[in-house]
């Protein structure tokens, strides 16, 4: 076992603590563990199989069913676009392009430096601030491509700084 | 109950609400001004938190005595962020569009000078001499508040205010009044579930009540997943306590012990303040263990689903409580005699739970006098899409949808022409304009071919592709689909591709009727309402937008120019400016470039079409144009 691969299962252990052995609370500690890893691990899904007593293919199966819950790192800035009826009548999936192709991922991916990671959520129910783009938990109302790329610049004008300031 | 654990009950609250009103009293007559900031989702979106910093800054330089109170959101989403400022003297008037710089002239001229800044106003709370009040807008004639009437105008944070405002008065009442009697009278309401299907609340109570198995649970379905509804969001944000309310009521009526409030995770701020509700509640002994000194104990829990679409489906949410993946079950049985861990289990819609404090105050006969003879009461609605006023409107059952498109949402933005309504969401359908005339209720829309849903409401005008629509819909369902049934498994899914096709101009007139005959087939071979209700938007746009289909598929031509397969972006030269460059700036890919003539041209292959440089190019040259299909596009010399 990797030091890394450890650590999850430490962690991972702390967060079980606090719960009961009851199948019931598999949904709230998988929100627990991926809210504390950001992901979930393969060695955190099997520590919670253990857990609870049920198989581990259980534990897979609640996790692939949800959309919720990813099985991949997530970059350091997390990026949602919300394409519910209004945003996408008001040109949510041409934002989502625009976000593809500046980051160069797909939907569901995280950029190789970890910086972005990208996807679509059904609704935020902000519907008057369509198109709307969830922007480190924070929805941001009427993102267009070129507001895309402010927000983008935005971001590396702020590493900029700290770069700066650390030397 | 015993009579004498009944007046402790009286006198305990008699002790809690007297305290919750001075408090109310000294924040509202003290003789401060006060600020209230609309901090709901929809107001953070628009910059709520910079102005409620702005406003605490310039509160802080200038000392003043001034308390700032963050209010949920009050219906008025379009002219967020929204701040209601109450100075003595004064009537209360609520300022829109607010921004950090607003907010700071607001404080220094309205509250430290005399200057209530009538350039900003959005309307006073009430009829008074100097500002007209929002009561004198046209909508206010058809809009009647009542589980929306606290939002906005309280601190969700704290339950005083709700208290203050009349709430939990019902609970104690209702703590006096036999099981049986609570449920007749919210049975003879006339209470129809607010979730979209339209059951009588008062009968499931009933059946519930009347259920063998202990313990019965109590679940409140918060799981709003229909893209582009939010009234749920908004209440549960707002006014917390009104939904926990009839919960601890629903429990006492049908015999329960514990509840679960269901909230979808998409919704963080709504998770924050109901747990905050919650921890007030317990507090006070309103909820947990011998409410108030009665011999009835009710708790509730707050679980967080984990988006879902289908979880909204009762059994599929119950199925994710226990902590499976949330798949649908054959009903019957129905949750409410076999429904969480095999229990007697009443689920209602986060609205139909808000209504009944109100019931219960006011009586069966006070709410049935509004509303159409088969829907009592009021609907909720959110307005979004191409509208001018968008946000939560609540009218009484019955009224037209042109009243509340036209006369509570002020019509179309920009001055374009209205093509549609979408309503209930992926379940609902597509209504065109002959169909304005028809009264809300949860018959009449099913009968034209649409539902009243949960209560979202988009509005559509000649920009909007009827088949895109209907082909977003369909997408979206064939994702959320759990997979159980084959014909909503693998049927949505062929759906989808023929959409695809048509909208990508390679459609074949016999897919007009494929579609149909799928549709019939899905809708007849699915267990849940996903299924079920999956084909509505295509076959209520095939219904009445039938002409757009064939455009797309005879002549590769998007009417409402949308499909970006079908259209092309093309600079009209003799409108174009030599001297201006703003489409050259705006494009997101380089595509546009000046030829010798300082004329700008769109190189089609680089053209991702966006839509930028449209609305870059300034309106008094209006260069830019969509043409379809895109072999309108002249051939560059």
């Amino acid at each position: 076992m990797t030091k890394e691969q450890a650590e999850v299962k430490q962690q991972t252990k702390r967060i079980l603590n606090r719960f009961g052995r009851k199948r019931g609370n598999l949904v709230p500690i998988l929100q627990k563990v991926q809210g504390k890893l950001g992901y979930l691990p393969r060695e955190a899904m099997l520590e919670i199989a253990e857990f609870l007593g049920i198989p581990a293919i259980d534990v897979y199966s609640v996790v692939t069913f949800y959309n919720q819950f990813r099985l991949n790192p997530p970059g350091k800035h997390s990026i949602r676009v919300c394409l519910g009826t209004a945003c996408h009548m008001k040109g949510g999936y041409i934002t989502l392009d625009a976000w593809k192709r500046r980051l160069c991922i797909d939907r569901g991916q995280t950029t190789p430096d970890r910086e972005f990671d990208l996807d679509i959520v059904a609704c935020v129910g902000c519907c008057v601030m369509a198109p709307v783009s969830v922007v480190d938990d924070k929805p941001q109302g009427k993102v267009e491509p070129t507001k895309v790329d402010g927000i983008l610049l935005s971001f590396k004008l702020k590493k900029e700084k700290q770069g700066k300031e650390s030397q | 109950m015993k009579t004498t654990g009944l007046q402790s009950v009286v006198s305990t609250f008699r002790e809690i609400k007297s305290r919750a009103e001075s408090q109310w009293q000294e924040l509202c007559n003290s003789g401060k001004p006060v600020v209230m900031v609309g901090a709901a989702t929809c107001g953070r979106a628009a910059g709520a938190l910079g102005v409620i910093r702005a406003i605490k800054d310039e509160v802080k330089k200038h000392k003043l005595d001034c308390p700032v109170v963050e209010v949920g959101c009050m219906g008025h989403c379009y002219a967020e962020p929204i701040v209601i400022i109450s100075k003595p003297g004064y009537p209360p008037i609520c300022y829109g569009h607010v921004n950090k710089v607003i907010a700071e002239r607001l404080i220094r001229e309205f509250i430290l000078g005399d200057d209530p800044c009538l350039e900003f106003v959005l309307g006073a709370l009430e009829a008074n001499e100097l500002v007209p009040s929002l009561s004198d807008f046209p909508r206010a004639r058809f809009e009647k508040k009542i589980i929306l009437k606290n939002c906005g105008h309280i601190d969700p944070e704290q339950i005083e205010h709700y208290l203050a405002n009349g709430g939990y008065t019902a609970l104690v009442k209702a703590l006096q009044m036999p099981p049986e009697v609570i449920i007749n009278e919210v049975g003879r309401s006339g209470l129809r579930g607010r979730g979209g299907a339209g059951f009588p609340t008062g009968q499931k109570w009933e059946i519930c009540r009347n259920a063998p198995g202990r313990p019965k649970y109590v679940i409140c379905n918060g799981d709003e997943g229909d893209p582009g509804a939010f009234m749920d969001r908004a209440i549960l944000e707002s006014d917390p306590h009104s939904v926990i309310e009839g919960m601890i009521i629903a429990g006492y009526a049908i015999g329960a012990r514990y509840g679960y409030i269901y909230v979808r995770a998409e919704y963080p701020l709504a998770v924050h303040r109901v747990r905050i509700a919650l921890r007030q509640a317990r507090k006070l002994n309103l909820l947990g263990k011998n409410i108030l000194g009665s011999d009835f104990s009710f708790d509730i829990r707050l679980f967080q689903g984990s988006g879902a679409f289908v979880c909204g489906e009762e059994t599929a949410l119950i199925a994710s409580l226990e902590g499976e993946p949330g798949i649908p079950h054959h009903r019957p049985p129905y949750p409410a005699t076999d429904g969480l861990y095999g229990k007697p289990t009443l689920i209602n819609n986060v609205k139909t739970l808000a209504y009944i404090r109100h019931i219960i105050d006011n009586g069966a006969e006070w709410f049935a006098s509004t509303g159409t003879e088969e829907s009592k009461g009021t609907a909720v609605f959110a307005l979004a899409g191409k509208i001018v006023n968008t946000g939560l409107v609540e009218v009484p059952m019955g009224t037209t949808l042109r009243q509340v498109i036209f006369d509570v949402g002020s019509g179309m933005q920009n001055g374009k022409r209205f093509k549609a309504v979408q309503i209930g969401g992926p379940s609902g359908g597509c209504l065109p304009e002959s169909a304005l005339d028809l009264p809300i209720d949860f018959d009449s829309l099913t009968d034209a071919g649409a539902m009243m849903g949960s209560g979202g409401m988009i509005v559509l005008d000649e920009d909007d592709c009827m088949v895109e629509i209907a082909r977003y819909f369909l997408e979206f369902t064939q994702r959320e689909s759990c997979g159980q049934c084959t014909f909503c498994r693998l049927g949505t899914k062929q759906m989808l591709e023929v959409l695809d096709e048509i909208t990508k101009g390679q459609g074949r007139i016999e897919d007009i009727d494929m579609l149909s005959r799928l549709a019939e087939d899905i809708k007849a071979g699915s267990l849940c309402g996903l299924g079920k209700t999956a084909p509505n938007p295509v076959l209520s746009t095939l219904r009445h937008f039938r002409d757009e289909y064939e455009a797309h598929i005879k002549e590769g031509r998007c009417p409402a120019l949308m499909c970006r397969d079908l259209i092309a972006y093309y600079i009209i030269p003799e409108k174009c400016e030599r001297s201006c460059d703003a489409c050259v700036g705006s494009c997101t890919t380089e595509a546009i470039s000046a030829n010798k003539k300082r004329i700008k041209v769109i190189d089609q292959e680089k053209c991702v079409k966006c839509g930028t440089c449209l609305s870059a190019c300034p309106p008094q040259y209006n260069a830019v144009v969509r043409l379809s299909p895109p072999s309108e596009v002249p051939a560059s010399k």
